[in-house]
């Protein structure tokens, strides 16, 4: 098989590693800070319950949370969330990644200094207003290259869907690499990979630049 | 009278900081509270902006209870949220160290508490704004951000914002503390100009000079409660305790 044969086989993937990655974006983002607002709950229940999964979720691997979400219900209840394996592999992201931005986003909210609450809170300002207002905008600043590093894993992790034959870019390049006893489409994955994290180091950089305009 | 604070109590678990402090502003008042650190000045100026919660005693703005303390119970029951959110409104505060929003422009800084928590309307609010800034004289800084100005100019932007929301009552917790001994003057100046104008104002400083000039009233704290209040003449030329004329005598050595 010709190398450009391997890069457009490939490419055919392209489009679900894309689907993985944005939309795992999408969904824990957001979730993230829920999660984490939970976590710092004033209700002990609540906050060590959210604990405990948060460690649950970053101490065991992605892969076998992938494997639970995919083939668990069927093995436990006889049926599968779903044929297009798609939506397995994005809810076991997403979880996935909720747990780690959350921690990053509690890092965050943490750090903000004491007065700016005071401030707002003797303004008048509500309890969300404060946090959608004051808040949240400053802890964006303050964790975005935390931020950064974890979309930049998440590209790489994209290459995790093989372990449950998601048809995306990688598991595509292990097939071809199996039937033709060749190592060149793991060269082509790690070529498609770096160029792919390029792009998001760009974008980062230029989100970056934009709030740089106040310390 | 705008403020009055009735027996107030306020202890950090057993460290009682407030011993039963009874003191009230009437408007036009100017009031300074002077005292060692650690006396429970500032946390008297933080159980009156509601950012502590007083463990006894009464508190009333124009009139209206905020906190008071049941009969033949010792701990203090607060107004309604919505009620204490509306006295919110009737005073500003100006902290040590400014605690402007970094993300906010000068203008957004002053005009974001009216618009988003009293609603008021935008073209007016902006109007007072501007004049804010120029009484300030801040012209020119009006889309600065807090990170492009001295701390002088900042607290000045905290004074204006404080002021956006109309209060009738101000309140400085040590407001030059945080600023270079040059820069501390033109925070002074603007404070001196609203005193004139007759704004309400109680000061928690270490500013003797400023204080005696400003003040109709000082008041004495050491040791969580209130030594000593009367005229400035008085408390700071010649105190009728001897715990006053000590501590202003460490100060000026």
């Amino acid at each position: 098989m010709s190398l450009r044969t391997m890069i457009l086989k490939m490419s055919e993937g392209l489009g679900r590693t894309c689907a993985i990655f944005f939309l795992t974006l999408i969904i824990s983002l957001p979730i993230g800070i829920v999660v984490a607002l939970l976590r710092m709950s004033k209700n002990r229940i609540i906050s060590n319950v959210f604990r405990f999964i948060i460690s649950v979720l970053r101490g065991t691997p992605l892969m076998l949370q992938l494997l639970a979400v995919t083939y668990g219900p069927y093995y436990l209840f006889g049926f599968s969330v779903s044929r297009n394996k798609l939506i397995p592999v994005v809810i076991a992201f997403a979880i996935n990644y909720a747990s780690y931005f959350a921690e990053i986003y509690r890092g965050g909210i943490e750090s903000m200094p004491v007065g700016q609450y005071e401030a707002a809170e003797a303004l008048g300002y509500t309890k969300a207003q404060t946090f959608i207002r004051i808040i949240m905008p400053q802890v964006f600043k303050r964790i975005l290259p935390s931020i950064t590093n974890e979309i930049v894993t998440l590209v790489k992790d994209t290459s995790i869907a093989f372990t449950v034959s998601y048809q995306e870019m990688f598991t595509i390049g292990k097939q071809i690499a199996n039937s033709q006893t060749s190592f060149t489409p793991f060269v082509v994955a790690g070529v498609f990979y770096f160029i792919f994290n390029a792009v998001v180091d760009f974008g980062m950089g230029k989100v970056e630049k934009k709030l740089d305009y106040y310390r | 009278m705008i403020l009055e604070m009735n027996h107030i109590q306020k202890s950090f678990n057993d460290l009682s900081v407030l011993k039963d402090i009874t003191f009230g502003v009437d408007k036009g008042d100017v009031v300074s509270i002077i005292g060692p650190s650690g006396s429970g000045k500032s946390t008297l100026l933080r159980c009156a902006t509601f950012l502590e919660t007083i463990n006894s005693g009464e508190i009333l703005y124009e009139g209206t209870v905020a906190a008071s303390t049941p009969q033949g119970q010792d701990k203090a029951v607060y107004a309604q949220k919505a009620e204490i959110r509306r006295m919110k409104g009737l005073f500003g505060l100006v902290f040590q160290q400014f605690n402007l929003f970094p993300h906010f422009d000068v203008m957004k800084n002053i005009m974001d508490a009216p618009l988003t928590v009293q609603k008021r309307d935008k073209a007016e609010v902006e109007e007072e704004a501007i004049a804010l800034i120029r009484k300030m004289g801040l012209e020119g800084r009006e889309h600065y951000y807090p990170c492009q100005l001295s701390g002088g100019q900042q607290q000045r932007v905290a004074i204006a914002r404080a002021l956006a929301g109309k209060p009738d009552i101000l309140f400085f917790d040590e407001p030059t503390s945080a600023l270079d001994p040059e820069l501390t003057g033109e925070v002074l100046k603007v404070i001196r100009e609203l005193a004139e104008e007759k704004m309400t104002m109680v000061i928690v400083t270490h500013e003797m000079p400023f204080a005696k000039a400003v003040s109709d009233r000082v008041i004495f704290m050491d040791g969580g409660v209130i030594v000593e209040q009367g005229s400035p003449d008085i408390v700071l030329g010649n105190p009728t305790q001897e715990r006053t004329r000590q501590f202003l005598q460490n100060y000026s050595r």
